[in-house]
């Protein structure tokens, strides 16, 4: 579904990303983990070109996206669901606006249709009664968990999750990651950027370990934990494990 | 001559009080159009700049714009008056108040820019990444997401901005306008007493000041409550 080729990207003159080739299949759960600066959320901010690359392909069905139009960039960006660390909900609507906003001005649904939406999303995220709250009258976990609902609302095929979870309180990372969960188990193609490592043990197809700008090492979550071969990663679970 | 007397003779006598009340009303009008000009292209011009600051497109306008606010807010607007008056518009057959309104509304608006370019550029980048992420482009992600925002932010700000304005469309008279200083001034060259028409005149700025910065504070609170919602 994805298909990333000698992927880079500098930002002046430092070189964060190294050169990537992946390739992620439909309905995978790709759980990217490794230390801060390795590059990570650069990669999967590349992926729906948040970041424009500075060399190398991504072929999103077969399709070379990195030299698109705007126009044509917008129409891969609505079937790519991003859900980011600090939530960025709309503080001005409400939580259905917020929801319904990108459909109903991109001409997917109309007002009612994309209303009907939002409240089957309300509810498969378990906040029916917010649909007219406004996101600051909201819990950081709630809020997270709009967020997702909100990238969910357009129908994505592909849904990136950068750092979905590191600016909660504790207490409330469950709700988040139990929402992500249900989502992998429906199905959804997702790649996460977290430091949950409980999260990438269960939900991940793979996961994913970079460091400087290059994928270090990949395995199944059983082999990736249990028996990890490059000295950087063993260095970095010794840390966080 | 007692207080009475002299009040008579400035104001009441062959009519005076008019001076003031039609200057007032050239004072209002010239305001309110030269606010909403300086509106539309403050809103312009903090658009395409701020556009050119977080996507570097926009370099032709953007030095335009530039241009535009370091000549208006680095000359006087008298001078401004002057030279679109009798420079400009010297051999075209235009109302005063017209140009009045042209040169106030194009001094305003490079104030007004830089106010409401501030409230664009205050919103936080990811709401703008949120925008775009879902497919919104560029504009929708302004018109819908981030407008909304500044606006709100920059609110008081603008209304202050309109009331500096009130105040220095007194300079008006310098091409002959017949302002609500200028109504005083003709009144003080009729009656040989400058005390009363002057003051009469400084007490009704200041009223006006007074009451729209009241107003202004309100809405202050008002939006700050409603940010606490």
């Amino acid at each position: 579904m994805i298909d990333v080729k000698d992927l880079t990207k500098d930002f002046h003159k430092t070189k964060v990303l190294r050169g990537i080739t992946e390739h992620i299949d439909k309905g995978e759960k790709v759980v990217i983990i490794g230390p801060s600066g390795s590059g990570k959320s650069t990669f999967l901010r590349c992926l729906n070109l948040m970041e424009t690359p500075t060399s190398g392909e991504i072929r999103f069905d077969g399709k070379e996206i990195t030299h698109l139009h705007d126009r044509e960039i917008n129409q891969v960006r609505m079937r790519m669901g991003m859900v980011f660390q600090h939530f960025n909900l709309f503080p001005h609507l409400t939580i259905k606006k917020n929801i319904t906003l990108a459909p109903v001005k991109l001409k997917r649904m109309d007002e009612a249709q994309a209303e009907k939406k939002a409240m089957e999303l309300l509810e498969r995220v378990g906040l029916p009664d917010k649909a007219n709250a406004y996101p600051a009258q909201l819990s950081g976990g709630q809020k997270q968990r709009i967020a997702i609902a909100r990238a969910l609302a357009m129908n994505p095929e592909v849904m990136l999750f950068d750092e979905p979870t590191s600016a909660l309180d504790p207490e409330m990372v469950g709700e988040v990651l139990q929402l992500m969960k249900q989502l992998a188990d429906d199905g959804m193609t997702m790649v996460v950027v977290t430091h949950e490592m409980g999260f990438a043990k269960e939900v991940a197809s793979r996961v994913m370990f970079m460091a400087d700008g290059v994928v270090m090492e990949q395995n199944s979550p059983q082999e990736f934990f249990r028996n990890p071969k490059n000295p950087r990663l063993k260095e970095f679970l010794s840390k966080v494990l | 001559m007692g207080f009475a007397e002299s009040f008579r003779q400035n104001f009441i006598e062959a009519d005076r009080w008019r001076y003031l009340w039609d200057g007032l009303c050239t004072t209002l009008l010239i305001t309110a159009l030269a606010v909403c000009l300086g509106m539309i292209l403050g809103f312009l011009v903090a658009i395409i700049r701020s556009t050119y600051l977080r996507t570097k497109k926009l370099l032709i306008p953007d030095l335009i714009c530039r241009l535009y606010l370091t000549v208006i807010r680095g000359t006087p607007v008298v001078v401004q008056l002057l030279i679109i008056y009798f420079v400009i518009f010297a051999s075209v057959p235009v109302s005063k108040t017209f140009v009045a309104v042209i040169a106030f509304g194009i001094n305003s608006g490079a104030y007004v820019a830089e106010i409401v370019r501030g409230g664009i550029m205050s919103i936080d980048v990811g709401q703008l990444e949120a925008g775009r992420s879902l497919g919104l482009n560029y504009p929708q992600t302004m018109l819908y997401i981030i407008m909304p925002q500044a606006f709100k932010n920059v609110l008081p700000a603008l209304a202050n901005e309109a009331i500096v304005l009130l105040k220095e469309t007194s300079v008006a008279g310098y091409i002959a306008i017949a302002d609500l200083t200028k109504g005083g001034d003709i009144i003080r060259s009729q009656t040989f007493s400058a005390f009363l028409p002057l003051l009469a005149v400084a007490v009704i700025y200041l009223v006006m000041v007074v009451v729209l910065t009241r107003l202004v504070g309100r809405l202050e609170r008002r939006l700050a409550a409603n940010d606490r919602r």
